[in-house]
């Protein structure tokens, strides 16, 4: 296979920290390989700035693996980048051209502030959950999971909303900054399954309140959320959602 | 948890969006419907009939009250929920996200203005006149008696209106609006109620897409037809 290198710019969103006013600084990379991830070629760049005595750029990442969650970046105008289900740690630099400019700004949305330059504070996903995306075992011993049976059609699907890595990518893509996606697969997953059914009722409503206090907006199903998301959550779970909340409420106390 | 309570949640929120757009989808039929009489080639009788019925009968009467109450909460709803969703990324994008969404999709609030600021101009030509004996340049409809009782002339009223081409031009525009609000407001009305079953989703989508390419086609070819006199 050919292996080629390419020279880009890279025009990236610097901010010192939270209340620091940012803005875009152009670095030219040279000498990228095609082979190289996205990341990789942020690493490069990074390198070089410590050699020459700059700041390196802060972005998020960790397993690099494409199923943490952790990585972000919204790359040319498309959360993690210009490929289909796609994680932005497994974007790889044969996506771009020789001589193109690659443009990279955090996620935006005011529930995610900016921490440093690409890095956001994505913790009002850790409270939605905590405001209810688990099951409650509180007596005896864990339950084999194969005792209860579920048919394979329902299986399926929970565990197609259950894929969510929580990454952040159907806020950033969404005009409304709704967190509708994310909150509908963590919501689906449970009510799909016999386990989530006793509190199927107060986790919707919770995690939809928390949702709220976390200062997401609503969603207009345009579907952007799902074009974007790099596990392919369907749109669908989001209207599930509504059919849960909309009975959740009307039969609450 | 109290109604308020369940209303005012970003879920919520759209339930009244939705549940109010369904109700305005219901009301399209039923105008599309009554007003498919000036195309009986009878001089306008039996539109001005079934005016009539709907001016002078109770139910009707009612529903009307219904049709403000729903227009006006679709309305300020809509805004508060644009203006809301706005403030909530400060800072834009300075290369925007377009692909993954239809652009009628994100432009449902300039389309609804469109269709507002036709609406105020429908309601001059033709609710006036016959609701509160006219307005401005708008005079008071024509009245004939016929077996006895006196009927409004809105067939001719829609004439003398359609007479103008730059009115007509407006009004084939508004329904171009129509038919886009209608595209993404439909199936995203049915999809906040949470229906969510793939078969049924597909078929309301097929729906949808018909329904805003027929009512607004019906709609548009009103205007059109007197001004072209195919109508008598």
């Amino acid at each position: 296979m050919s292996h080629t290198t390419m020279n880009l710019k890279v025009k990236v969103w610097r901010q010192r920290n939270a209340t620091a006013a940012g803005g875009f600084v152009t670095y030219d990379v040279a000498g990228i390989s095609d082979e190289m991830s996205f990341l990789e070629m942020l690493d490069v760049l990074n390198e070089r700035l410590i050699t020459e005595g700059g700041e390196p750029i802060a972005f998020d990442h960790d397993c690099r693996e494409g199923i943490c969650g952790m990585c972000s970046l919204y790359i040319n105008g498309k959360p993690h980048g210009p490929w289909q289900a796609n994680t932005t740690c497994q974007l790889h630099m044969r996506a771009f051209k020789d001589g193109e400019t690659i443009v990279i700004e955090p996620w935006r949305a005011n529930s995610f502030p900016i921490v440093k330059d690409l890095t956001v504070d994505r913790s009002a996903f850790d409270r939605i959950i905590q405001a209810g995306g688990y099951i409650s075992v509180n007596t005896g011993n864990a339950v084999d999971g194969n005792s209860l049976p579920i048919e394979k059609a329902k299986a399926d699907d929970a565990f197609a909303a259950a894929m969510c890595i929580g990454c952040g990518a159907c806020v950033a893509a969404c005009k409304n900054s709704s967190a509708m996606l994310f909150l509908s697969a963590k919501v689906s997953h449970l009510s799909l399954l016999p386990q989530g059914a006793p509190e199927r009722k107060t986790r919707v409503l919770s995690m939809v309140a928390q949702m709220d206090k976390e200062g997401f907006g609503s969603c207009t199903n345009t579907g952007a959320c799902e074009a974007t998301c790099p596990k392919e959550i369907s749109i669908a779970n989001i209207a599930r959602l509504n059919k849960e909340y909309l009975g959740a409420s009307l039969t609450a106390e | 948890m109290t109604f308020k309570q369940m209303f005012t949640s970003s879920v919520g929120k759209k339930l009244v969006m939705a549940f109010t757009g369904i109700f305005l989808i219901l009301f399209l039929v039923v105008h599309a419907g009554l007003n498919a009489c000036i195309w009986a080639m009878d001089g306008g009788l039996m539109f001005n009939k079934a005016g009539h019925f709907m001016g002078s009968f109770v139910v009707p009467r009612i529903l009307e009250i219904g049709l403000f109450v729903g227009i006006f909460l679709h309305i300020i709803q809509g805004y508060m929920l644009t203006l809301e969703n706005r403030s909530k990324r400060s800072v834009g994008y300075a290369v925007n996200y377009s692909k993954g969404s239809k652009w009628y999709s994100r432009s449902m609030a300039i389309l609804g203005t469109l269709l507002l600021m036709f609406l105020v101009m429908h309601i001059y030509h033709f609710w006036t006149p016959s609701r509160l004996g006219g307005m401005g340049n708008i005079k008071a409809l024509d009245t004939f008696v016929l077996n006895g009782v006196e009927y409004h002339n809105l067939y001719g009223e829609m004439q003398l209106i359609f007479e103008n081409p730059f009115v007509v031009i407006l009004y084939v525009l508004a329904c171009g609006s129509l038919a886009y609000h209608l595209a993404h407001g439909f199936q995203s009305a049915f999809k906040t109620i949470g229906v969510h079953n793939k078969r049924y989703h597909t078929l309301i989508s097929c729906i949808g897409y018909g329904f805003a390419i027929i009512i607004p086609l019906t709609f548009a070819m009103m205007p059109i037809s007197f001004y072209f006199k195919w109508v008598n």
